[in-house]
């Protein structure tokens, strides 16, 4: 199959989604590459090193998009000012799409594509369980988006980062405020951490103090009694606590007078940014000072943030920069079609060419937001979210419910039928106190079932002694006949008491001294 | 105590046992659960003490306590590595236990059962010494195979299907003539000769079976005492054991179909026995041609790949246990992650020999349980890894069960080490794993060899990581 790589036409956009790096390896996967002529030129990638890395470059976008199967994007499709046309016009039936596409705020887009027949998978719906961090271009930009935070911030600062003593005096270190420790934010903590400044970070999320601590950051603490958890589902954090947010506001108020420099990565999903940074705190803030807002697109953090824009407002830089992986073209450019080259791996498991879109597949029916010209957007939850927890998975599991395969329903259909021919040949000639075991029996087997699904493998060892200790219940029958008038039957009674009893005792004795040695 | 007491005691202990289960689905509730177990045990002998018995309560009392006495001692002195076999050896208990109340059931002639509730009531005896005896003669040779009394491998008797069937047969024609004797108030020397049988039956069923499979014998047999505790309590009429016994029973047999379809095997093929026999010769005799060379690489080696390594993974086996190198382990993850280097550790559903088995152990010497991981979370890191150490396995990370679709264990589900950076194995020496399979990852550019017991190599590691 034919992959076609257009330039990106968004005003300021650098990115382009295929380097001669990746198209390499995706001819490996039997595929064949054309890239319009100049797409990779503002990403210092020229023509030529593509032409060398066997992609044919071509100079008409039309002709680029009537021979390829597989369209490869960073943007969304939008209105091609040159050709005056949309560029959702030159995609065909049949024809796959995969770009970033924001399906939820772009649901009219979607509807286009869809109508056309358009096969579109959505880079920034790919789930985050841990086979698809491979292809995760949104932590990808992410990452490139906390560096590329710290680099604009010094940029605007006046000062070194790093703490001196020099002849001229000493030179105080830069006080970083990292708000938000997701991907971006562990990013920036890094960044700002390796060139000298001291960082600290804040984060709802308690589980996240590890991953700060492990960047030799310090994790803000928030003196709060609740032992309220931020994190909600797929690991993204969720909205908190009226008393939360006081407790967060009154400790980014203290620790304005204190930096010099905030980073705010803090995003709620489906939802605008919370506002974090007030307006009061900008000016308690020194002069020089800078704030980069990372969630500028979604309305910023901070109360004064001009989207796209840079601003002074109070002797304070607030950068509202919005395409900051977009400035790092060549590097986001390299990790982007790294992931794209990831999902056109997993797409094509024959190594032929020739993508497959399997909707069995987690991950790709996760990305898939147009199939067959339907929308299938949103999917459903996956199995596992990036950062697992207890309470969660019960919801998670509830809206995962599988569709019964139709080859399956017969055959069950047919035990069941042939199982309740069986028991009720049974009941017509069994006594009625034996069908009332048979019925206690019958139901205690399927509560095993169904309780003992949940173990996690890991107490598979303990399970067995326990369930081994509990099954020498039989110990009631020994005890039942010791009271017998037959020293048969007392002696034989007494050897099962025995041998039972060192089994509940030695098999409890020992689950109990195994599971106290779990630990965390 | 009246009966209504009891049944309302029986009722209690029931739903506890039913909560301990439950319980033991993670970390942080199953000691809760295994105190639920208890709870219930310790219910249900006080009702069953006070309300039923009541005659002959010194020998009772001595039998508890004789019985309490060695089953602590044992559970205080078992090693960590041996729980399998202790495990093994606990369910010969429940079988013979079901065997005696049997028997003691049958010699019992105060039931006052008439007609067809008679014959039931003797079905119920024979089908419930049947499972007992089976069950313990079965335990018996695990636990032999698997303290290594007993040699690993399968001995297979030829015609050993029909054989089975055979006995089948036998144990089903002995049923009838032993229920047709029962009614007349006879009936012993049938039951006896079925005893016979099935302990035979029992011996030669897990002989057949190879040691990789043991993990699968250990939950079913785990099963079979459960099932056999059930039919007991069919045949005294009491709930609460066929209650228990259902729930021990079911939850072996899920257990044994996870292990299972971790080794992508039916459970039919396993129970017949003979896995890694059939074309185990021709494999690897083949393999022997295909052979390439093996880097050996010394302990100071190891630390300096580990010491520069950003990411490490662990893969522990059945050799980690031998050697008693846990702790050692559990010593290096320390230095290594003092280092801010990263370690987890990738346990395959059958490493060892029994399920979790690897996980005890790690959890024994301490090791964070959130660093230690299943197959399916880690498999497709692996690509990521700097370094992984594989300590004393063999058939769990054997690339051929992915590319030879010959060899015995095509298709079980294996930890792809060799995707990683560099592979380090462990081992005592270039012997085959308990599949007899050859293995080709010993032989790939980016596998290091490291001979020896892993206990010491391990040591020498630490020291000179340490240094």
């Amino acid at each position: 199959m034919m992959i076609g790589v257009p330039r990106e036409i968004h005003e300021g956009e650098q990115r382009v989604a295929m380097t001669p790096d990746v198209a390499r390896t995706m001819a490996k996967l039997g595929y064949s590459l054309m890239l319009e002529s100049g797409a990779g030129a503002k990403a210092s990638f020229p023509d030529e090193a593509y032409h060398e890395a066997g992609v044919e470059v071509v100079e008409s976008v039309k002709d680029l998009y009537e021979r390829s199967d597989i369209i490869l994007k960073v943007r969304q499709p939008e209105h091609h000012a040159e050709l005056g046309i949309d560029e959702t016009d030159l995609l065909r039936e049949g024809q796959v799409l995969i770009s970033f596409l924001w399906p939820g705020q772009n649901s009219e887009l979607v509807e286009t594509l869809a109508a056309k027949g358009v096969q579109a998978l959505a880079m920034d719906s790919v789930p985050r369980i841990s086979r698809a961090q491979k292809m995760d271009a949104l932590s990808s930009m992410a990452n490139i988006g906390g560096y590329r935070a710290v680099i604009e911030a010094a940029q605007h600062f006046g000062r070194f980062f790093t703490g001196q003593i020099t002849a001229a005096g000493k030179i105080p270190p830069a006080k970083v405020l990292v708000i938000g420790a997701g991907v971006a934010g562990l990013s920036a903590i890094g960044t700002a951490k390796s060139m000298g400044a001291i960082v600290r970070a804040f984060d709802t999320r308690p589980e996240v103090k590890e991953q700060v601590e492990s960047m030799d950051a310090e994790f803000l603490m928030l003196d709060f009694e609740d032992d309220e958890d931020g994190a909600g589902e797929g690991g993204y954090a969720k909205t908190m606590s009226k008393a939360f947010i006081d407790a967060e506001m009154a400790l980014f108020g203290e620790q304005a007078k204190e930096v010099d420099i905030i980073v705010t990565t803090a995003l709620i999903p489906g939802k605008p940014a919370p506002k974090l940074i007030t307006e009061e705190m900008v000016s308690d803030m020194c002069e020089g000072s800078v704030i980069v807002d990372l969630a500028a697109e979604q309305g910023g953090n901070c109360e004064l943030t001009e989207p796209h824009e840079v601003v002074r407002r109070n002797g304070v830089t607030i950068i509202g920069y919005t395409d900051l992986p977009s400035r790092l073209a060549a590097q986001s450019s390299q990790l982007y079609g790294t992931n794209l080259r990831h999902l056109l791996t997993d797409m094509t498991p024959e190594k032929d060419g020739v993508a497959v879109i399997d909707m069995e597949d987690e991950v790709i029916r996760g990305a898939t937001v147009v199939h067959n010209g339907e929308v299938t957007w949103p999917p459903p939850a996956p199995k596992l979210s990036a950062a697992p927890k207890a309470a969660a998975q019960p919801a998670a599991a509830v809206l995962e419910t599988p569709e019964p395969k139709k080859t399956g329903f017969m055959a069950t259909a047919i035990a069941m039928g042939v199982g309740g021919l069986a028991m009720l040949a049974l009941g017509n000639v069994a006594p009625p106190s034996f069908m009332a075991h048979f019925t206690v029996f019958v139901l205690a087997c399927f509560v095993g079932y169904m309780v003992i699904w949940n173990v996690s493998p890991a107490l598979h060892t303990p399970l067995m002694s326990v369930t081994n200790a509990i099954s020498s219940i039989i110990v009631i029958g020994a005890l039942v006949q010791i009271s017998s008038g037959s020293w048969w039957v007392i002696l034989l009674s007494f050897l099962a008491l025995l041998i039972t009893s060192i089994n509940i005792f030695g098999g409890f004795a020992v689950t109990q001294r195994m599971l106290q040695m779990f630990q965390k | 105590m009246s009966s209504g007491l009891v049944q309302a005691a029986y009722v209690i202990s029931t739903i506890l046992f039913i909560l301990a289960l439950g319980g033991l689905s993670n970390q942080e509730t199953a000691r809760r659960g295994n105190l639920y177990g208890m709870v219930g045990m310790a219910i249900a002998l006080v009702a069953t003490i006070i309300g039923i018995v009541t005659d002959h309560y010194i020998l009772l009392f001595i039998a508890l306590g004789a019985g309490a006495m060695i089953g602590f001692r044992l559970a205080r002195t078992v090693q960590m590595t041996q729980m399998p076999e202790l495990v093994a050896i606990l369910h010969s208990l429940v079988g013979m236990a079901a065997v005696l109340v049997g028997y003691a059931t049958f010699l019992d002639h105060s039931g006052g059962y008439f007609g067809i509730e008679l014959t039931i009531h003797n079905v119920e005896i024979y089908i419930g010494i049947l499972i007992g005896a089976l069950t313990f003669s079965g335990s018996v040779i695990a636990f032999g195979k698997l303290s290594g009394r007993i040699g690993g491998n399968p001995l297979l008797l030829p015609g050993r299907h029909f054989l089975n069937l055979g006995l089948g047969v036998v144990t089903f024609w002995l049923g009838s003539v032993f229920v047709g004797q029962a009614a007349d108030g006879g009936g012993l020397f049938p039951l006896f000769l079925m005893t016979l049988i099935a302990l035979a039956f029992g011996v030669h069923m897990v002989v057949a079976i190879g040691g990789a499979d043991m993990p699968v014998v250990v939950s079913m047999l785990n099963s079979y005492s459960g099932w056999a505790a059930s039919a007991t309590g069919f045949m005294l009429s009491n709930d609460l054991l066929i209650v228990t016994g259902a729930l021990v029973g079911s939850s072996g047999a899920i257990l044994s179909y996870i292990m299972c379809r971790a080794m992508n095997r039916s459970f039919i093929s396993v129970i017949a026995g003979g896995f890694g026999t059939t074309s185990g010769g021709g494999s690897s005799a083949a393999a022997d041609g295909e052979q390439g060379e093996v880097v050996a690489v010394d302990a100071v080696e190891v630390a300096q790949l580990l010491g520069d390594a950003k990411k490490v993974v662990i893969v522990p086996g059945y050799g980690m246990a031998v050697a008693q190198a846990q702790h050692t382990v559990n010593e290096i993850t320390r230095t290594l992650r003092d280092k801010k280097i990263d370690v987890s550790f990738a346990i395959h559903p059958v490493a060892g020999r029994m399920p979790g088995h690897m996980n005890v152990l790690l959890a024994e010497a301490r090791v964070p349980y959130d660093i230690v991981y299943e197959m399916d979370e880690v498999n497709d890191d692996f690509p990521n890894v700097d370094v992984s150490i594989v300590i004393g396995a063999n058939d769990i990370v054997n690339p051929s069960a992915q590319d030879e679709p010959d060899s015995p264990i095509a298709g079980m589900p294996v930890l792809e080490v060799w995707k990683g950076d560099t592979t380090i194995v462990l081992k005592r020496s270039m012997a085959t794993g308990y599949a007899g399979v050859q293995n080709p990852l010993f032989f790939k550019d980016n596998t290091r060899m490291l001979f020896g017991d892993a206990k010491a190599t391990l040591d020498d590691v630490l020291r000179a990581l340490q240094s």
